[in-house]
């Protein structure tokens, strides 16, 4: 047993040595010198290519139910990668146009959650007082929900739908970027620059967004890379559960969810979809850690 | 805590854009129509009002009926609850028992050969959520082996050997998952008392490894560990409804999702703030646990 060393940088020197460099490069030179950054990034850039060639790469459409020579159940061949299902359709090109659909909801999603949550966290934390702890509270309350159960309330409302998931998707994600932002907003706000700003008269939209923002907006993309990977989970929970897309339009969690009952014919059917979703999630909990690391190099040293 | 979240759930059902009264009247409903079934709802009083009513019908145990088929919602919830409980217990015991001693053992023997299976361990359970565990488990123990049947629930009182043979599969793959989170919080709580002085005063005192790790590292790093533990209830409650679907077994899960697909808001609300309800007794327990876990704490 050895025991630990500690790496202490102290707190002057370390800021001295953010402010040399431009955060924004810095952080991605880091990423792309992490293997698991790497990883992560040539594997969401080939299921982004995937997805959004999906009409190109394969020559069957994602709901077209039967072309000729075509049988249920398929095994895997180079004509069908992905075998065929019930219905004959090809599960390669429902696969990937169900890795659109997913891609599409979470990206969306987290935009606007991310959005929403990131200004009313600088607003609150810019505010103080009254604002700042009616906001608070009611953003702790919802953290204190499963997120899966508080989409659904939302579903029960809006009723089912790929839309109405990424709305569910996206509000979800509003609590935790909003404590978030607020941390960071409380952080740089008694900074000089702010004052400087201050006395030559800017309003406090424009300090918020003109300046804090570039400052404060960089840390938050961990939590970026963290709520796409629970959105593509959470969408496909959602969607698993029929909650989601009508079929026929395929999506990953509904491939699953009718793969289910078909498993003693096609193990292909629950595999393939499986592991792409497996795969997405893989790199994008990669990513989450690579832009951790990046951002904040100092926290996996000491870890 | 629990008032608040009873707020949260009526707001999130009220806020967000749509009429239940929309939904409950149905696509083609005549104006009219929808507005007698807001009288009978009470939708048509203030928001303030409405959220007392239904807190005291709460209270009394009236929680309305399902505006689907007029069962009373308590009824439903009296059948669905025991079997999600019962799923949810099992799952949080498998995955307590593999994520506690796989993050003790990894904690106290930095890059040993448990760290090195939990890490494996881990990235195999980031890529896979609950559902998809699943249905790969049914795939190969319920289908192509066919130790374990791959649907339903025998209750336990009726048959204990059927009933956990049913609950197996679902158990795990419930469980499993969360073992690897709980593990990876277990190890860093571990290492982190690893390093202190009193440890190595109990190793210089000549204990063994075994006795340091159980007696002196564990104890101190429990508080960390209940906290995640308990913040895991949610994550159980939720998952069971979930895993619920792959294995068609009854209880929450299609309870919930039935009634979502109906738009019958009177069954989810309950059944939420029923499920909201156990987590916040979960954790409320985990702060009075805090206490007999370390004495510190008793003093404040």
């Amino acid at each position: 047993m050895t025991a630990q060393t500690y790496e202490r940088v102290p707190a002057a020197t370390w800021r001295k040595r953010k402010s040399q460099e431009s955060m924004l490069f810095a952080s991605i030179d880091r990423i792309l010198r992490n293997p698991q950054g790497v990883i992560a990034i040539s594997g969401l850039l080939l299921l982004a290519a995937l997805a959004i060639g999906a009409g190109v790469i394969t020559k069957y459409g994602a709901t077209a139910q039967s072309y000729p020579g075509a049988a249920r159940f398929l095994a895997p061949s180079l004509d069908h990668p992905f075998g065929t299902d019930e219905l004959r359709r090809d599960l390669f090109a429902r696969t990937l146009f169900g890795l659109r659909s997913s891609l599409v909801i979470s990206i969306s999603a987290v935009s606007i959650g991310a959005t929403m949550g990131i200004s009313a966290g600088f607003v609150a934390g810019y505010a103080g007082g009254w604002t700042e702890r009616i906001m608070m509270r009611v953003v702790d309350s919802l953290l204190a929900f499963p997120g899966l159960l508080a989409a659904m309330a939302i579903l029960t409302i809006l009723g089912p739908g790929t839309r109405n998931v990424g709305i569910a998707v996206a509000f979800f994600n509003i609590p935790a970027f909003c404590r978030l932002s607020r941390a960071q907003m409380l952080s740089e706000k008694n900074k000089d620059y702010v004052f400087a700003s201050q006395a030559l008269g800017a309003g406090p939209i424009r300090i918020i967004f003109g300046h804090i923002a570039r400052n404060a907006l960089p840390p938050l993309l961990t939590q970026v890379s963290l709520a796409m990977n629970s959105a593509v989970l959470l969408s496909a929970s959602l969607s698993f559960l029929g909650l989601g897309d009508k079929p026929p339009t395929p999506s990953l969690g509904g491939l699953l969810n009718s793969s289910k009952s078909n498993l003693r014919d096609a193990w292909w059917y629950a595999v393939c979809p499986g592991a792409t979703l497996a795969f997405l999630l893989l790199c994008l909990n990669f990513m989450a850690d690579a832009v951790n690391d990046a951002i904040n190099p100092f926290a996996r040293r000491r870890a | 805590m629990l008032l608040l979240s009873s707020i949260c759930v009526f707001l999130v059902l009220r806020l967000v854009p749509g009429d239940p009264a929309d939904a409950v009247a149905g696509q083609d409903a005549t104006p009219e129509r929808v507005a007698e079934v807001r009288v009978q709802l009470g939708l048509d009083k203030p928001v303030l009002q409405q959220y007392v009513n239904w807190l005291g019908d709460l209270a009394r145990g009236d929680m309305g009926t399902s505006l689907r088929n007029g069962i009373p919602v308590s009824r439903l919830l009296k059948l669905s609850l025991p079997p999600t409980l019962e799923l949810a217990f099992v799952a949080y015991i498998i995955a307590l028992s593999i994520g506690i001693p796989l993050g003790v053992m990894a904690g106290a023997n930095p890059r040993s050969f448990w760290d090195w299976l939990l890490s494996g361990y881990t990235l195999v359970t980031i890529g896979i959520p609950s559902f998809l565990s699943g249905i790969l488990l049914l795939w190969l123990f319920g289908v192509i082996l066919g130790w374990f049947p791959i649907s339903g629930r025998v209750a336990f009182t009726d048959d204990p050997l059927s009933s956990l043979r049913h609950l197996a599969l679902p158990a795990f793959a419930l469980g499993a998952g969360l073992a690897a989170v709980l593990a990876r919080y277990t190890r860093t709580a571990v290492a982190e008392v690893m390093g202190h002085d009193y440890i190595r005063t109990a190793k210089a005192k000549g204990l063994t490894q075994r006795v340091v790790v159980a007696r002196h590292a564990l104890r101190n790093s429990l508080i960390p560990i209940v906290t995640i533990a308990a913040l895991q209830a949610g994550g159980i409650m939720a998952g069971a409804v979930v895993i619920e679907q792959v294995f068609t077994r009854p209880g929450m899960g299609r309870l919930v999702v039935e009634a979502i697909q109906n738009r019958d808001y009177m069954v989810v609300q309950s059944a939420l703030i029923v499920l909201v309800t156990i987590f916040v007794m979960v954790n409320l327990a985990a702060d009075i646990a805090y206490g007999f876990l370390d004495p510190r704490v008793r003093r404040r």
